[in-house]
């Protein structure tokens, strides 16, 4: 099977709003794919659909194979979700909630408990493992809720926003285990806010708007899409006046970014000469010349008007 | 195959259950509205009508426990879940809705069969013979399954406000109470009140507690007992379709 997720056409609707709006796109085997888009564009809502939690309106996705609406209990049986809001049981220990995961996939006692106990060394929990939820951190509930998910070695992982708000430890964990899983012939499904961690983690990335899909492609060539955002980076070795820096030739626009200048241009080639030349003709020495591709978050503004 | 997927399904709503059991029933609002509420009611006849003989009573009381017991956690289950968002973990695991529903039940019902052995302690306590203890033991296994499944259809209306849930499930139980022969004798009621009393499951179990405990019974014990099944089934039935159409409304 090459594209573990198909997606043709879904839509939902809440009453007069389309939340997701007749998307299409595809998920291969062994791929970190990433969902993006600003709040509210429809980002978690096709995950809960894509997981059978809440039912499309319109179109049909197949996870795994299996068309999610029509035989949504053999889907779910290889796919792990993990939910944007930590929803482990907090009146259970952790390791109550990684048994009552493992018996609603109905994995054998023993082999659960294996899984359970690698699980949490794996995620630094074990040693919490008799502790009642309510009493871990916002890092710590994340971490168990990536166990439970994984409590079924599933083949296809959907991630909403896995590290989201998480502190640095528990960040750099997840990540590292995410990362991992591609070589465990694991795919993921990630929506995320943070294009850093979309840049450093995914194979390819969507990029959704208002419900509609505004591009998806590896992020590297995305960002080539997105010519007129070259920019350059330069500093002097003292304070430069920003209006007579932005009149120069070559520059579209000009941000002042501590104590360097970032310039977007349309001819890198041709903004250097007149930097050095506006450089020379106010004895000003060039500390920092650099010249920028535009980043996955400017990609990600220019498609989808955030600012 | 379909056996085999029956069996599969069944034993996740074991998981469920337990769930269930762990975060919810062993919990003392159970034991709160499950037994006492009913004995205070029983205390209010008991002193307030003397002429009501102690074993009518006791039965009356053993019926109460069992439905409120049944009911007291099953109509909050699924609102609170959603509310507290772990309804989406149970949603996306592979396990039908039925199942679900199913696990609940189960709960209630392991509750709703065990809490009575205080009513029943109760009445052998104050003298009061029991004497047909096998068909009370099967129609408290009965009714706890019927009662449990009553429950569950009140939980279903996609409110995620658990205290909503409850005073739509206080407004429906507590009328019952009153209209369905266990303080006032179905033989005693007017015929309007027997009509209705007919409709409740709660009648046919009391008819089947006084029959157990002092070998009175309006209608034939048979009836009772395939009453209380039918409804079971239809509660069920009805409990299933109900939360397939509103469970992802409360998402």
């Amino acid at each position: 099977m090459k594209h573990v997720i198909q997606v043709q056409n879904l839509t939902k609707r809440y009453g007069k709003l389309t939340a997701v709006d007749h998307i299409n796109f595809e998920v291969e085997k062994g791929e970190i794919f990433g969902f993006l888009g600003p709040n509210g564009a429809g980002k978690t809502t096709t995950l809960r659909m894509l997981t059978g939690i809440i039912q499309a309106d319109e179109g049909a996705a197949n996870i795994l194979g299996f068309n999610i609406q029509k035989e949504a209990l053999k889907a779910k049986q290889n796919i792990g979700v993990v939910p944007e809001t930590s929803n482990a049981y907090v009146d259970l220990s952790a390791w109550q909630n990684m048994m009552l995961m493992s018996e609603l996939y109905g994995i054998p006692r023993k082999v659960a408990e294996d899984r359970a106990e690698s699980l949490l060394d794996r995620l630094s929990l074990y040693h919490r493992r008799d502790d009642k939820v309510k009493g871990f951190s916002k890092g710590m509930k994340q971490r168990l809720i990536l166990c439970m998910a994984l409590v079924n070695d599933p083949i296809l992982v959907f991630l909403d926003e896995p590290t989201s708000g998480l502190d640095v430890a528990s960040r750099q964990l997840i990540r590292e285990i995410l990362q991992e899983f591609p070589e465990q012939g694991k795919t993921i499904f990630l929506t995320t806010h943070n294009m850093n961690e979309a840049n450093r983690l995914c194979d390819r990335v969507a990029i959704i708007n208002q419900g509609k899909i505004a591009a998806i492609d590896r992020p590297e060539k995305l960002k080539n899409t997105v010519k007129k955002l070259k920019s350059i980076e330069v500093s002097f070795d003292r304070s430069v006046n920003t209006q007579s820096l932005s009149e120069i030739s070559h520059i579209k626009e000009l941000k002042k970014e501590g104590d360097k200048f970032i310039a977007y241009t349309d001819n890198v080639n041709g903004l250097i000469h007149s930097l050095t030349n506006f450089a020379g003709l106010n004895g000003l020495k060039i500390v920092t010349l650099n010249t920028r591709d535009p980043s996955l978050e400017e990609v990600f503004v220019e498609l989808t008007g955030e600012a | 195959m379909q056996i085999n997927q029956f069996l599969d399904q069944f034993k996740r709503s074991l998981g469920v259950m337990k769930k269930d059991i762990r975060i919810y029933y062993l919990k003392g609002p159970v034991v709160i509205f499950g037994f006492l509420m009913p004995l205070f009611l029983f205390l209010a006849f008991f002193i307030g009508s003397r002429d009501l003989p102690m074993d009518f009573l006791i039965s009356g009381l053993i019926s109460m426990t069992v439905f409120f017991t049944a009911t007291a956690v099953s109509p909050v289950i699924a609102p609170w879940e959603a509310q507290v968002q772990t309804l989406e973990r149970l949603i996306s695991a592979p396990i039908s809705i039925t199942t679900l529903i199913f696990g609940d039940m189960l709960a209630s019902f392991i509750f709703g069969i065990i809490i009575p052995i205080l009513p029943i302690a109760l009445g052998l306590a104050v003298g009061v013979n029991i004497l047909q203890p096998i068909i009370l033991i099967l129609g408290i296994f009965l009714a706890a399954a019927c009662f449990s499944s009553f429950g569950l259809i009140l939980s279903s209306p996609p409110s995620n406000a658990p205290s909503n849930v409850m005073m739509i499930s206080s407004l429906v139980r507590f009328p019952l109470v009153f209209l369905s022969g266990i303080f006032i004798p179905i033989e005693k009621m007017p015929y309007w009140g027997k009509i209705i009393a007919s409709f409740s499951p709660l009648t046919y179990f009391t008819d089947l507690t006084r029959y157990s405990i002092n070998g009175a019974n309006y209608y034939p014990i048979q009836v009772d007992l395939i009453v209380i099944i039918f409804f079971t089934i239809l509660f069920f039935f009805l409990a299933a379709q109900l939360h397939k159409r509103t469970i992802y409304k409360r998402i």
